[in-house]
């Protein structure tokens, strides 16, 4: 397996009046060809961040360091504004939540759709239209010829992100980072818009970082998950290991909240996790967790956390051993 | 008012819009709701679920009051709505939408935007609003010091809870739900349900629940009506739908449903692909293009409803594949 994508300590900090926001603190992950890293986490830990950050498309205020971002091998880190244009529209694309945010209103899905692809392959309009037709058609929309010649508000929320995903598509890029792609769209197309990424990434070995609050997403797709609290990756492994053996407190509290069809009876209290995610303003003390855990203790407050090993190539950033923390992931599990 | 009367039914509602395709082409019938007849006693929580653009959240405005049905009647505690000033409808129904971040006025504090359906409805006099909005934030678990803030300080929970208290300050018997907390992360969301759990108990209180997501409406819901393309196309209460799925559709959609386990892989839905253009609808069932059973007569002739059972066990399905016959074995 080869390295697609390769970043770390990335961080991401937006000064603001109040003091810096450290919104992204020294995340470090990888993806292979033909592998989906999910990554999941509290609403505002920073995953829009990090996608943004790699696409260098961070709100102008925001500062972006890292030691290492690096593409099949290329380093972002050192590219100037164009040269990052390029990879965008044809090594990596981004799929966003909102479609309106890459879809313009002004031009026609056709025109959007080729016109990526003539800037950054050798094709005719000819050869740009057919490749439009046909993935359009692959994300499952109907009549696709005849929807070339529409404008983005012409279409329902589900076709726009529908036409979002294809044009993403356009070039066959290396690499593709979607930020909560199907959370608008119901069930059966959420199933066929996966299985069609699922599907054209193993045709074409692409890298896929999906973000997602869908642990059902998570679980079906992911190779690895990382998990993010608070800026930082908490715990990092498996599909497998996340899901059967969650190592931190917080991935632990997270897998508690679903409810699980035929285990949960109904109307039943879900778990939850009580209380708010620190400020991002400056520096966390201690464990960042720490004022929601279950299981901390006078420690958590104090010192730093470190990531630490599990087996198995896991990986979670808590001061408890790995002997109770498997401990605490079993008792979740029979929970 | 019996036992039995639903607190709210609708009889062959239609809501149909005039839409342009094209700059310069005609314009044309939408039907966005296309015939729904359905009943919610009070104490139930309908779970309400379909593809995207069904008619979903245009049937919520319409029994809100925000949107005028074309044809049909919507019946309030077996009264006409037509009978009820805006204020009375308001009283009984209110909604709690999908985005608590659009939803909220910016400019406004959290006190001013729980006590506005108060001022509005004139329902409250000036002295009493202050206490009455404390004591249903306290009851969605807001704290007293949120009252003069604003929602950009709130987290996205908080901000739902916010609309939840918006909604219940009036004392509605029935509280729709449009996707409650599809924009919340799962904490937040696990917060959210178990809260509206808590209040309906407290509150007796009445929900139609709208979502995508298979697993809440399962959790939350006692019945469950599906749409498709502006029609219920099934409806039965929720142990019985999810063990019997009858319509074919209700069939794709829980085999899409991506359970929280590893390895299992993304289902193929068998669906196809043939998405159907609610301007320009499918002849025979609706469903036909998409349908993995589709049979002949699908193609030429529209299903009629297939009812059986009444009241609480009250269930549908529409389809060729439940003859009358067949239905009533059952
Ligand atoms: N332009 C900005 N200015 C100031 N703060 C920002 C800006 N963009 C994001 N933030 C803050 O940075 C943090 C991380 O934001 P981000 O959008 O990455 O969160 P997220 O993990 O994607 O959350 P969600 O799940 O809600 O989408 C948040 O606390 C957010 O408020
Ligand atoms: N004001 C309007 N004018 C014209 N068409 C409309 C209007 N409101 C809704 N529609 C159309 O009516 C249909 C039903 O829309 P509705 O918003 O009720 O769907 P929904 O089931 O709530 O979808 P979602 O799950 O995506 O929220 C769609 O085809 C939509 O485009
Ligand atoms: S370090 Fe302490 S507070 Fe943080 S997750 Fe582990 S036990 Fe909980
Ligand atoms: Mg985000
Ligand atoms: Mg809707």
């Amino acid at each position: 397996m080869s390295r697609i994508l390769e970043v770390e300590n990335l961080r991401v900090d937006i000064p603001l009046e109040s003091g810096t926001l450290h919104a992204v603190r020294d995340i470090s992950f990888h993806v292979d060809k033909g592998e989906t890293l999910c990554i999941v986490g509290e609403s505002g830990c920073g995953k829009s961040l990090t996608s943004l950050a790699l696409m260098g498309l961070l709100p102008t205020k925001a500062i972006r360091t890292a030691n290492r971002l690096s593409l099949g091998g290329r380093d972002l880190k050192t590219l100037n504004e164009t040269q990052m244009a390029d990879i965008r529209g044809s090594r990596m694309a981004m799929i966003f939540q909102e479609p309106m945010t890459s879809l313009n209103p002004a031009y026609t899905i056709g025109n959007q759709l080729a016109e990526a692809m003539l800037r950054h392959r050798k094709v005719n309009p000819n050869e740009a239209r057919e490749r439009a037709i046909y993935l359009l058609e692959k994300v499952g929309i109907t009549a696709a010829a005849s929807r070339l010649g529409q404008y983005p508000h012409q279409l329902s929320g589900g076709l726009r992100q529908r036409v979002m995903i294809a044009m993403a598509l356009m070039c066959g890029p290396d690499m593709i980072l979607a930020d909560e792609p199907t959370t608008a769209l119901d069930v059966t197309i959420q199933a066929q818009i996966l299985h069609l990424l699922a599907n054209l990434q193993k045709e074409f070995e692409m890298g896929l970082v999906l973000i997602t609050h869908d642990l059902g997403i998570v679980a079906r797709v992911a190779h690895r998950v990382a998990v993010m609290y608070a800026g930082q990756i908490v715990e990092e492994g498996t599909v497998e290991d996340i899901f059967r053996r969650p190592m931190h407190p917080y991935t632990q509290g997270l897998l508690r909240c679903i409810p699980i069809p035929g285990k949960t009876a109904r109307g039943a209290h879900l778990g939850s996790i009580p209380g708010m995610v620190p400020s991002l303003i400056g520096d966390l003390k201690g464990c960042a967790f720490a004022n929601r855990c279950p299981h901390a203790f006078s420690d958590c407050n104090t010192t730093d956390v470190a990531l630490r090993d599990a087996s198995g190539g896991q990986r979670y950033r808590c001061l408890l051993s790995q002997e109770a923390a498997t401990q605490n992931a079993r008792e979740a599990a029979t929970a | 008012m019996s036992a039995q009367t639903p607190i709210l039914e609708t009889k062959d509602l239609r809501c149909v819009f005039t839409v342009r395709q094209g700059l310069f082409k005609a314009k044309k019938p939408l039907a966005a709701v296309n015939g729904v007849s359905l009943q919610v006693r009070k104490g139930e929580i309908l779970g309400l679920v379909g593809e995207s653009g069904c008619g979903k959240s245009t049937l919520a405005k319409i029994l809100l009051g925000l949107q005028d049905p074309t044809a049909g009647a919507l019946l309030i505690d077996g009264k006409p709505s037509s009978s009820f000033s805006r204020i009375d409808i308001a009283r009984r129904v209110q909604p709690i939408f999908q985005d608590p971040f659009s939803s909220l006025n910016p400019r406004k504090t959290i006190g001013d935007i729980i006590s506005l359906p108060l001022r509005v409805h004139k329902l409250a006099r000036r002295d009493e609003i202050r206490p009455k909005v404390l004591d249903i934030m306290d009851l969605c678990g807001l704290s007293k010091r949120f009252y003069e803030s604003y929602p950009n300080q709130l987290s996205g929970g908080q901000r739902q809870r916010v609309a939840i208290a918006r909604a219940l300050i009036m004392r509605p018997e029935l509280v729709i739900c449009d996707e409650p907390t599809s924009a919340l992360d799962v904490s937040v969301q696990s917060q959210i349900l178990n809260l509206l759990t808590d209040l309906q108990k407290e509150l007796n209180l009445t929900y139609i629940l709208i979502s995508h997501n298979l697993a809440v409406v399962e959790h939350m819901a006692t019945h469950v009506a599906v749409m498709y393309l502006g029609r219920l196309v099934e409806q039965a209460p929720t142990d019985e739908l999810f063990r019997n799925p009858r319509h074919p559709y209700t069939r794709a959609l829980l085999d899409s449903v991506l359970t929280p386990e590893p390895g299992m892989g993304v289902p193929d839905s068998q669906l196809g692909a043939a998405f159907p253009n609610p301007i320009d609808p499918p002849r025979g069932c609706t469903f036909h293009p998409r349908c993995p059973k589709a049979m002949d007569i699908c193609k030429q002739a529209a299903p009629t409803p297939i009812v059986s059972g009444a009241g609480a066990d009250y269930d549908m399905v529409e389809c060729h594949l439940y003859g009358p016959q067949e239905a009533r074995a059952a």
